[in-house]
């Protein structure tokens, strides 16, 4: 979308040479750009997981790209198609919200129904283990979370914004993702209030518990001693 | 219907081929320009006695920060390390809790930055970094280059910037907040374990 209208603007000339020219060397920049994603590699049997602790109702993208060691040409070359990842994402209550396989190149989407810590894992479903010949899978990885979300471009179309417009929008997303995470923040402030309020009543009984056993085994021990040294004429 | 004047065609002609010479003159900067970058927020889980290495392709001239803090996890700290293609290190740290790290990168190729868990024995971490590359895409590739702002255009930019800075504190906060937490429940956990202990033990005896 974002490349159309660059085109847009810079080919005027529709039906002149040098307008397709132009679009078709910007068509070829765009596409010989690649991805800023981060990667790292995973071995075959391997799982990782991330963690996105996450307000209620945002919705989260990730976006990976694997390729696979070639041996003989000592390179990175993209993944063979057979061979695809096993992306698993669980809620705050270990429940499983998202468990499907894509392919070696793959895009998956969920939006969080309860705040709190949402794990993604992946792990490659290879299951001929000479296929990796003892290398390792390179995984390029790109989470975007809320408002980072949104494809702006998809968004301006839709509703037909204009620029202005979709500047105020994205300002509008930004400061409602900002609200969500106000909330969350309050419901886990009570938790930690919670959580800290029971050690202090916990540390208040024991040591009301220990002073009170501490009295009972001394006037017990009293008594005891006191039994036998009147059992043995001491006293 | 009159034909278009001649002035009009010239200036018709003018005009195309001054359009053509501005894509020209874009395409080039395009080239020679570092194309916009992003950031990576990745919160992961380190096993004990691990080492988990990330990279990223970084063009020659890009200003770039690192920042990374530890959520969960034994005494909350980490290694890490960042090297540049050629394998110099550029930071290397031990046993960070917390820490960040601005860069502008002095050659193209692959940097590497590794977090390190092999000091400890059985607790695992909970690791949270922001690498930002670049700066962020702007909002509508072209229009920025093309002409300059209007008042309201600029006054929408820095609300943005404001914005961001101010998600980017909140994310600061709920990690130190997270961090507090984990600590308070590990605690509540050992007073409640190690007080019961404590108590058989010392009035066992007595008794006995």
């Amino acid at each position: 979308m974002a490349a159309e209208h660059w085109l847009m603007v810079a080919g005027p000339g529709r039906g002149t040479g040098l307008g397709r020219v132009m679009r078709t060397l910007l068509v070829l920049l765009w596409l010989a750009a690649p991805g800023s994603a981060l990667y790292f590699h995973i071995g075959e049997t391997e799982k990782k997981c991330f963690i996105e602790e996450i307000p209620d109702e945002t919705m989260v993208i990730g976006n990976y790209r694997t390729q696979l060691y070639d041996k003989q040409r000592e390179e990175y070359q993209p993944a063979t198609p057979g061979l695809g990842m096993f992306v698993e994402v669980k809620d705050p209550e270990d429940k499983v919200i998202l468990a499907r396989q894509y392919g070696s190149e793959g895009r998956f989407t969920f939006t969080s129904h309860t705040p709190g810590e949402h794990q993604i894992c992946l792990h490659s479903n290879s299951t001929k283990f000479s296929l990796f010949a003892g290398g390792m899978l390179r995984v390029h990885l790109d989470i975007q979370v809320g408002e980072h979300a949104n494809d702006y471009a998809e968004i301006a179309a839709k509703d037909k914004l204009s620029e202005l417009q979709l500047r105020v929008r994205q300002l509008v997303e930004q400061v409602e993702q900002i609200q969500k995470e106000q909330n969350y923040q309050r419901w886990r402030e009570e938790r930690f209030r919670q959580t800290s309020e029971s050690t202090n009543q916990r540390v208040l009984w024991w040591s009301i518990l220990q002073t009170l056993i501490l009295v009972a085994i001394g006037v017990w021990q009293m008594r005891h001693l006191k039994s036998f040294f009147e059992a043995k004429k001491l006293v | 219907m009159p034909r278009p004047g001649s002035a009009q065609r010239w200036a018709s002609a003018v005009g195309r081929w001054g359009c053509r010479l501005l894509a020209l003159l874009l395409l080039l900067l395009l080239l020679l320009v570092p194309g916009p970058g992003g950031a990576s927020e990745i919160t992961f889980e380190l096993p004990d006695n691990a080492k988990q290495c990330f990279y990223e392709d970084i063009a020659q001239g890009t200003k770039c920060t690192l920042e990374f803090q530890v959520i969960t996890g034994g005494h909350y700290d980490v290694d890490c390390r960042l090297e540049d293609p050629d394998g110099k290190v550029l930071y290397k740290e031990m046993k960070k809790q917390y820490d960040s790290f601005t860069f502008t990168a002095s050659k193209n190729g692959t940097y590497k930055f590794c977090f390190s868990n092999e000091f400890s024995t059985f607790t695992h971490k909970t690791v949270y970094f922001d690498f930002q590359v670049g700066e962020d895409p702007p909002l509508f590739p072209s229009e920025n280059r093309v002409s300059a702002l209007t008042q309201m255009e600029s006054a929408c930019v820095s609300i943005h910037e404001a914005l961001k800075s101010v998600i980017d504190y909140q994310t600061h906060f709920r990690l130190r907040e997270a961090q507090g937490r984990s600590r308070a429940e590990d605690l509540n956990t050992r007073v409640a374990y190690c007080s019961l202990g404590w108590e058989v033990q010392e009035h066992g005896a007595n008794i006995w």
